[in-house]
């Protein structure tokens, strides 16, 4: 039950990903990357990951779109349409080799909720078993992000504050 | 009760691929800017039914709750630039 929703919405996010490459406008490829968010953050809702999905619906969908429009607004002329030149010969070579060794690699990998994967056996049942008593969070995620790994989580926290300033400098308006 | 969800569940994935023809082949931006807005209402839909079909609806429902709000910013500045920059 659980793929035989995820074929159609995984063949959406081609559709959309084709059509942000293809399109000739950079005001409907950024509109287009929007709608890529979107379903990719319900694919990650539909697999269980639902922190992930809010991150992707809060940071992909919303803030990347608002971000490129400003990027356009700050940058772009009037007419956004642009020409672009057809694909080499070696693009179409290689990345369709590329995508088929891909698959081939991903047929070693585990299937999705195996017990016995070797991320479920290693270190997982640990932090289930024991982050209550060490950390007295009654979120394992949260347990992990805030306590084990928290010098962790601070620096990157000091690295995205940094990166917000520096967009917040970048896309200022100037004044007058 | 859940493969009544899950029909629901397709229906609004076939449903979506109709917005979705319009945000590819709209002629205008505008066209792309509804179908954008029609395809994240339908999404909204989708996550609480996907909560409700998993039976973990208050997570689902943050979700839905932030796409909502964002979906809001999002055309809000689609619109200001449109308004700024003129009609392509």
């Amino acid at each position: 039950m659980i793929f035989s929703l995820q074929i159609p919405l995984l063949l959406l996010l081609l559709v959309t990903a084709a059509g942000a490459i293809m399109v000739k406008d950079l005001m409907s490829a950024v509109l287009l990357l929007g709608t890529y968010s979107f379903f990719l953050s319900v694919v990650w809702g539909w697999l269980g990951a639902v922190d992930v999905a809010f991150v992707e619906a809060v940071v992909g969908a919303g803030l990347a779109t608002v971000l490129f429009l400003l990027t356009l607004f700050g940058t772009a002329p009037k007419d956004t349409r642009f020409r672009r030149p057809p694909p080499s010969l070696a693009v179409l070579i290689v990345f369709p080799l590329l995508g088929l060794l891909l698959l081939y690699a991903a047929k070693d990998l585990p299937e999705f909720g195996d017990p016995n994967s070797p991320a479920s056996v290693h270190i997982s049942p640990i932090y289930l078993e024991q982050s209550y008593q060490e950390t007295h969070t009654p979120n394992v995620v949260t347990s992990v992000l805030m306590d084990y790994r928290s010098l962790d989580t601070m620096v990157e926290t000091v690295v995205i504050f940094s990166a917000g300033i520096a967009c917040a400098l970048l896309l200022r308006r100037h004044s007058k | 009760m859940t493969t009544f969800f899950f029909f629901i569940l397709v229906l609004l994935t076939v449903l979506i691929g109709a917005y979705l023809y319009r945000v590819l082949q709209g002629p205008t931006i505008f066209d792309r800017v509804l179908g954008l807005n029609g395809i994240s209402t339908k999404a909204i839909i989708l996550l609480v039914v996907i909560g409700v079909y998993f039976e973990r609806v208050d997570m689902f429902i943050d979700i839905s709750t932030g796409y909502a709000l964002l979906n809001l910013v999002g055309a809000l500045a689609v619109a200001k630039y449109l308004e700024q920059k003129g009609l392509p």
